[in-house]
C-alpha cells in the first residue's frame, strides 16, 4: 500500500497506519488484497459475483472486522456483493466504508451491496463512511445498498456518514425486522458544489414490539441537492421513529419525503423532518462568545454533524 | 467603564430609545426595570451590538465601540445572556462552556460552573442544549455560559423571563449569590423586586427615556407604599 492508499484508509476507518485489529479484507481498485480471519470470524470469497461471505460464529462476543474499499484509479466501476451472517447472541463491531481518490477525467463508481442476516439475539454496531478527494474533473460515485434481516431479539446500530468529496451517491437502506428486533440508523451527510445525495430507507416492522428509530442529519451547501426518502412500515405491535433534520445553505435544495404505513392499530409510527437555514439567533449567540460569523457558522454545523 | 451617550433608537416612527445617557461604574451591580415595550432590552442588545442605534455613542473602558460587531465587544470584554436563550442540535453543554470560555476548560471545571448555578453537572454536562431542557434548565446553561467568560461587564436580559414560578425560586439564589459567580459589572434587565432588592443602582427607564436613576432606595422608595407593578406603570 503507497501513502494514498492509507490516507484513503485514515479517513474511512480508526486506523493510524493502514493497520487493523481482528479480521479485515481490504479491497482495492475492485481486488482483495489483504484479508484476516479469526478463530470466530471467516471470511469467503464468493464464487459467482464478486465479494465475500463473512461467517461470525455464534457467542462471538466483542470482535471487530474491517472490511474497506478503496478506489485509485480513475475509470474504475466497481460492483460488490458482501453478505454476513452473524451468530446467535454474537456482539461485534463492523466497519466498513469506501474511500475513493480520483485524480483523472473518467468516473470512478463503487457500489458496494451488503446484506446483514442477524441470528437471534445478535448485536451488531454497522460504521459505514464514504469520502471523495482528488483533483480530477471525473466524478466520485457511490451507490451503497445495506439490507438487514433482523430475527427475533437481535439489534443492529448503524452508522453513517458522507462528508467531503462524493459526487454522486444514492444510499438505499432495508430492514425487515421480527420479534422484538431493533434496527438503529444514524445517517450523516454534508454535500458541497454539484454535489447529488439521495437517501432511500425502507424498513417493514413485522414482528411484535420491534423498532427503528432513524436520524437522518444533513448540511446542503452551494449549489448541491439532497432527498431524504423513508418508508416504514408497521404490520404489527411496533415502534417506529424516523427524524430528517436538514441545514439549508446557498442555492442548495433538500426534499424530504416521509411515508409511514401502519397496517395495524397497535403501529406507533412518527415522522419528523425539518429543513432551514442556520438560525440567525444561534450566530448571534455564539458571536456574543467572541466567535466571527464564520467560526460561529462552523461551530454550529460542525455540532450539528457531530 | 461604560458610558452611554445621546443614544437614540427609532423603529417604524416609534421612539423606542430617546436620548439616552447613563455611566455605570466599575465592580456594580446594575438593574435596569420599567415597564414592557420602555426600552430596556433594545439598550441591552444596543450595548453587546446586536442592535445598532440610530445616533450615539457607547465608551466602553474609554473606548468608543459603537462601531465593533458582536464579537469584537466579546472578546473586550462584554458577555450577555439572552432572555430567551437559543438551542443547538449536536452541541452540547460542555461544547456551549468550551466555546464560551476564553481559556481552554476541562470537564471538572465546567461541572464546577454548572453546579455554580444550581444545576446538577453530571446531568448536564454531555447532554444536547435541544428541545429536551426546560425553560429553567437552559436558563441556568445560558447563566453558566456567560458565568464562564468572566467577563468585565455582563448583562443579563431579564433572566426570569419564561421560567416557571417554582423554577425562578431558586434561580433568584444564584442571582442572590451573582456577585461570587460572575465577576466584574453586572447589568440586569428584571421586573423582580428581589433583584432590584440587591443592586447597587436602579435605572426606570419608561417611554424610552431614562425616568429615576440612583441607589434602591431613591429608585425604589415608594414601592413599600404601592405594589412594585403600579410603581413601574404596569397595569
Amino acid at each position: 500500500m503507497n501513502n494514498i492508499d492509507i490516507n484513503l484508509l485514515k479517513k474511512i476507518t480508526e486506523t493510524k497506519d493502514g493497520k487493523f485489529e481482528g479480521a479485515y479484507n481490504i479491497r482495492k481498485n475492485g481486488q482483495g488484497i489483504e484479508r484476516k480471519t479469526t478463530g470466530n470470524i471467516e471470511i469467503i470469497t464468493k464464487k459467482e459475483v464478486s465479494g465475500i461471505d463473512i461467517f461470525v460464529k455464534p457467542n462471538t462476543k466483542f470482535e471487530f472486522i474491517h472490511i474497506p474499499v478503496i478506489i485509485t484509479e480513475s475509470g474504475i466501476n466497481d460492483l460488490v456483493y458482501n453478505d454476513f451472517y452473524i451468530g446467535e447472541n454474537s456482539k461485534v463491531t463492523i466497519i466498513a466504508g469506501c474511500g475513493i481518490h480520483n485524480d483523472h477525467h473518467k468516473d470512478s463508481r463503487h457500489d458496494g451491496i451488503h446484506r446483514f442476516y442477524l441470528e437471534k439475539g445478535a448485536k451488531v454496531k454497522y460504521i459505514e463512511k464514504h469520502y471523495g478527494e482528488g483533483s480530477g474533473t471525473g466524478k466520485r460515485i457511490l451507490n451503497p445498498v445495506t439490507e438487514v434481516y433482523l430475527k427475533e431479539n437481535s439489534l443492529l446500530e448503524m452508522e453513517s456518514v458522507q462528508i467531503k468529496g462524493v459526487d454522486s451517491t444514492i444510499r438505499t437502506t432495508k430492514g425487515v425486522l421480527d420479534k422484538n428486533a431493533s434496527f438503529i440508523v444514524t445517517e450523516k451527510i454534508m454535500t458541497h458544489g454539484i454535489q447529488f445525495a439521495k437517501t432511500k430507507f425502507e424498513v417493514e416492522l413485522n414482528g411484535e414490539n420491534s423498532s427503528t428509530k432513524v436520524t437522518s442529519r444533513s448540511v446542503a451547501t452551494e449549489d448541491s441537492k439532497q432527498e431524504f426518502c423513508s418508508k416504514v412500515i408497521g404490520n404489527t405491535k411496533c415502534f417506529g421513529h424516523v427524524e430528517c433534520d436538514a441545514i439549508i445553505k446557498d442555492n442548495a435544495k433538500v426534499i424530504a419525503i416521509p411515508e409511514i404505513i401502519a397496517n395495524n392499530v397497535e403501529a406507533n409510527l412518527i415522522h419528523e423532518a425539518a429543513i432551514g437555514k442556520i438560525a440567525g439567533e444561534q450566530l448571534i449567540k455564539l458571536m456574543t462568545l467572541g466567535l466571527t460569523e464564520k467560526e460561529a457558522e462552523e461551530a454550529i454545523i460542525n455540532g450539528f454533524l457531530k | 467603564m461604560l458610558e452611554l451617550k445621546n443614544i437614540c433608537f427609532e423603529r417604524e416612527n416609534k421612539k423606542i430609545l430617546d436620548n439616552i445617557n447613563l455611566t455605570i461604574d466599575t465592580d456594580k451591580f446594575v438593574v435596569i426595570t420599567g415597564p414592557n415595550g420602555s426600552g430596556k432590552s433594545t439598550l441591552a442588545k444596543i450595548i453587546m451590538g446586536i442592535e445598532k442605534p440610530d445616533s450615539g455613542e457607547i465608551l466602553f473602558e474609554g473606548k468608543d465601540i459603537i462601531k465593533l460587531p458582536i464579537n469584537e465587544r466579546a472578546k473586550l470584554g462584554i458577555a450577555f445572556a439572552f432572555q430567551q436563550p437559543t438551542r443547538f442540535k449536536g452541541i452540547t453543554v460542555f461544547d456551549l462552556l468550551k466555546l464560551s470560555s476564553e481559556k481552554e476548560i476541562n470537564k471538572a471545571k465546567a461541572c464546577d460552573i454548572l453546579s455554580k448555578v444550581g444545576l446538577c453537572a453530571k446531568d448536564y454536562v454531555d447532554r444536547e442544549i435541544n428541545s429536551s431542557l426546560s425553560g429553567g434548565e437552559i436558563k441556568r446553561i445560558e447563566i453558566a455560559s456567560v458565568a464562564v467568560r468572566n467577563s468585565k461587564l455582563t448583562i443579563f436580559d431579564e433572566p426570569e423571563a419564561g421560567i416557571d414560578l417554582w423554577s425562578f425560586q431558586n434561580l433568584i439564589k444564584v442571582f442572590e449569590d451573582m456577585r461570587k459567580i460572575v465577576k466584574g459589572t453586572t447589568l440586569i434587565i428584571s421586573h423582580q423586586e428581589r433583584i432590584l432588592n440587591i443592586a447597587d443602582q436602579v435605572i426606570l427607564i419608561k417611554h424610552g427615556k431614562i425616568d429615576k436613576m440612583g441607589n434602591k432606595e431613591e429608585v425604589l422608595g415608594q414601592v413599600k407604599e404601592k405594589p412594585l407593578c403600579c410603581k413601574l406603570g404596569v397595569k
